[in-house]
């Protein structure tokens, strides 16, 4: 999947000095039902910036799980990763990006990446921690596996964590058991976890989808404060919009298994260019609009995930939908002109069909899924 | 911790208590007592007992006491360690029972180890290798384990391995016990376990294979692998911990199921366990003698109750002892 228009814009040396930690080119995840082949990824490419929380948006069933997963390699059978590349830059100055999906599921290499270099985070705090060990055991026993395997030790830094995360009393919390603890409090036993090896990375799914707001805002301040500290990368998956605004630097909107937008934070609610994106925006309730007003909703649903669109994956709900051009032709990601960094997949910006691309019209940053190259038809 | 034992050891007293009584009552309610066989015997035998004869037996057995007066007199004798006499055997039952229970526990425990330590491994295999090969062998041998009926896996081992069943050699059978003897026990033993357990460990395969396959999807499995974990700690140590419930509430329940089970078995499989004669005294109404094995029963399954509890308080920290 060399593709020599790949990554204009992802290349790692960024104007302001910043790198990726990961760099995701064009990942294709497939579940292999008895009922079909479902399509979770088809093509995604994104990078995280070093020291920045992205921000990954997107309706239920888009992929953002599975996004998140394959950085893991924890994609769940019967999933499995078609083809593409997970580049990992430990630090700024490392040499030669290593590929993530190159280490086999389950060897040592990736081992030893899992937890230490990047950590994950799970939606549901209630069923994230397991019953039958303390909080401190299972904190203490990444700890222990990839830093200090001397146990008094991890011990101690185990409570230390605890306590960075706001807990009350860590050295308690330490011996108490998941059931013992409010979902608010697990979620903090659980970013203790995830940051008890100081990762690279943090993959966040939906880390406060299943808490109340105010323990919600709590939470999404913790994470924020440690991010400074520590200057971990966040990949923050989510689907509330005001989450985003409140903690992500910069955002990728997906669709149906594909990014089909990235910008900053700011780009993304002031000048959102993709339909879709623009769509979600509307559908969020604001203060000081006119009550009785109805909610704007996409119309439509996301299709089923057995079949296969044509076309542009969103034309069947796009209000600027073009006969003819996006029911056939699947567009490409196309750089907006005078903005930093952002990218979209839609026929309404130039640059858009593979044609422009072949006539050097347009600065192409994606992959092609409809590329007669690829092979893979859409 | 120590609380709830001393009040589960009370309740269990209480428990036995009533369990006592309700099979005292229906023990005595069949018409007849193993004493007219007894009388119809010395008859046979002697030609006419009297009537101060008969009477004097009757004296000394209570026969013609009311119900309640009777049950006084065999509980009070019986919290003594005097379980009564044995019609049949003519014979204090505390001479019969001992020896009979204690092979019965030794099967019934060695069964249970068995099927733990055959069906945890085949389940979690199971589990973590669905729909392949294996896993298609492992079910099938379970429905065969589940579906055999004990006497015939007892007949075909035996035939196979030219065993005449028993737990001990001929020689070794009256022999006192020693090192060697127990050699011979052990070397006895593994047909026995096999035909008692193949249900219970076929089931239990079965049980730990969905329960695994149930915790193996949430997400604290996924946190485990998520930190780096090797999948096999992953699976041994947070996933099948777990699963385990089940496995541990069968305790409670298989103790005496094996006993009662071993049945079958040890007739066919010629066992010196407490089955058949239970099953003999229960026929002849010999009441004492069948009480005593009915109470010893009852007290099996109160304690196997205890333990399961104990341990699944161990295993999962949920599961207060308050
Ligand atoms: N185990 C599985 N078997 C089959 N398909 C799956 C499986 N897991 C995920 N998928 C498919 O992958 C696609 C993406 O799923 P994913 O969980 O990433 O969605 P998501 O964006 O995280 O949604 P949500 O907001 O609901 O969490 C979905 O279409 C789903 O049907
Ligand atoms: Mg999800």
């Amino acid at each position: 999947m060399a593709d020599p228009v790949t990554n204009v814009e992802t290349s790692s040396a960024r104007q302001d000095g910043t790198d990726d930690v990961i760099q995701v080119k064009d990942l294709h995840v497939h579940f292999h039902t008895a009922l079909g082949v479902v399509r979770a990824l088809n093509g995604v490419s994104f990078n995280i910036p070093r020291g920045k929380v992205l921000g990954v948006v997107g309706e239920s069933g888009s992929g953002k799980s599975i996004t998140g997963l394959s950085i893991m390699q924890l994609v769940p059978p019967p999933g499995r990763m078609e083809s593409g590349e997970i580049l990992y830059k430990e630090k700024p100055d490392t040499a030669k990006p290593l590929n993530i999906l190159s280490l086999g599921r389950h060897s040592d290499e990736m081992r030893a990446i899992r937890g230490d270099d990047i950590s994950m985070i799970f939606q549901e705090p209630m069923t994230s921690l397991n019953p039958v060990f303390s909080v401190g055991h299972q904190i203490r026993e990444a700890i222990m596996l990839h830093q200090n395997p001397n146990e008094d030790e991890a011990r101690a830094q185990s409570v230390d964590i605890l306590q960075k995360v706001g807990m009350p009393n860590p050295q308690r919390i330490a011996r108490s058991y998941p059931h013992e603890l409010s979902g608010g409090m697990r979620q903090r036993a659980m970013i203790a976890m995830a940051l008890s090896c100081t990762p690279a990375l943090l993959v966040a799914d939906e880390p406060t989808t299943a808490l109340d707001v105010t323990t919600e805002a709590q939470i999404l301040e913790l994470m924020r404060d440690l991010q400074n500290d520590i200057g971990t990368s966040i990949m923050f998956i989510t689907h509330n919009m005001g989450v985003v605004a409140q903690m992500c630097d910069e955002v990728a909107v997906m669709y149906l298994g594909r990014i089909v937008e990235r910008a900053t934070v700011d780009d993304i609610f002031y000048d959102p260019k993709h339909p879709y994106t623009i769509s979600l925006l509307r559908s969020i309730p604001r203060l000081g609009t006119n009550r009785g007003q109805k909610l704007e909703t996409i119309k439509g649903g996301v299709p089923d995930p057995y079949t296969t669109v044509t076309g542009c994956p969103f034309h069947p709900r796009c209000p600027s939908f073009m006969p003819g051009l996006c029911d056939t032709v699947l567009p490409v990601e196309t750089i907006i002109e005078g903005k930093d960094h952002h990218t979209v997949r839609c026929h309404l910006y130039p640059g858009s069909t593979p044609e422009q691309v072949a006539d050097g019209d347009g600065r192409v940053t994606g992959t092609s899924g409809t590329a007669p190259n690829t092979g893979r038809a859409n | 911790m120590v609380n709830f034992i001393i009040r589960r050891l009370f309740a269990m007293v209480i428990t036995l208590f009533f369990i006592s009584i309700i099979s005292f009552i229906l023990i005595e309610l069949p018409p007849g007592s193993a004493l007219d066989a007894e009388i119809a015997r010395l008859q046979a035998l002697g030609g006419n007992l009297n009537l101060s004869q008969r009477e004097a037996l009757e004296e000394r057995y209570g026969v013609n006491d009311p119900i309640h007066a009777k049950y006084w007199k065999w509980i009070s004798n019986a919290v003594q360690g005097d379980f009564g006499n044995s019609f049949q055997y003519n014979m204090p039952v505390t001479q019969l029972i001992w020896g009979r229970l204690g092979f019965s526990i030794m099967l019934a425990g060695s069964s249970i180890l068995f099927a733990w330590l055959v069906s945890i491994p085949l389940g979690v295999y199971s589990a973590t290798h669905r729909y392949t090969i294996p896993d298609y062998v492992i079910t099938v041998l379970q429905f065969i384990g589940v579906a055999i009926p004990e006497f015939l896996l007892a007949l075909v081992l035996m035939v196979t391995f030219e065993s005449v069943g028993g737990l001990f050699s001929r020689d070794m059978e009256t022999a006192p016990w020693s090192f060697a003897k127990f050699v011979d026990l052990l070397e006895h033993l593994w047909l026995p376990v096999i035909v008692v357990s193949a249900g219970s460990t076929a089931w239990l395969t079965r049980v730990m294979r969905a329960n695994l396959l149930d915790v193996l999807n949430q997400q604290y499995v996924q946190t485990a692998r998520a930190k780096g974990l090797k999948e096999s700690k992953v699976i041994w140590k947070h996933a099948v911990r777990n699963a385990l419930h089940p496995l541990i509430m069968t305790i409670g329940g298989v103790l005496p199921a094996l006993i009662g089970g071993d049945v079958v078995a040890s007739i066919v499989l010629n066992l010196p366990t407490a089955g058949p004669v239970f099953i003999n005294a229960l026929r002849n109404q010999d009441m004492y003698l069948a009480i005593t094995f009915l109470m010893f029963f009852s007290l099996l399954l109160v304690i196997g109750n205890l333990i399961a509890d104990l341990l699944l308080a161990w295993v999962d920290p949920r599961i207060r002892l308050e």
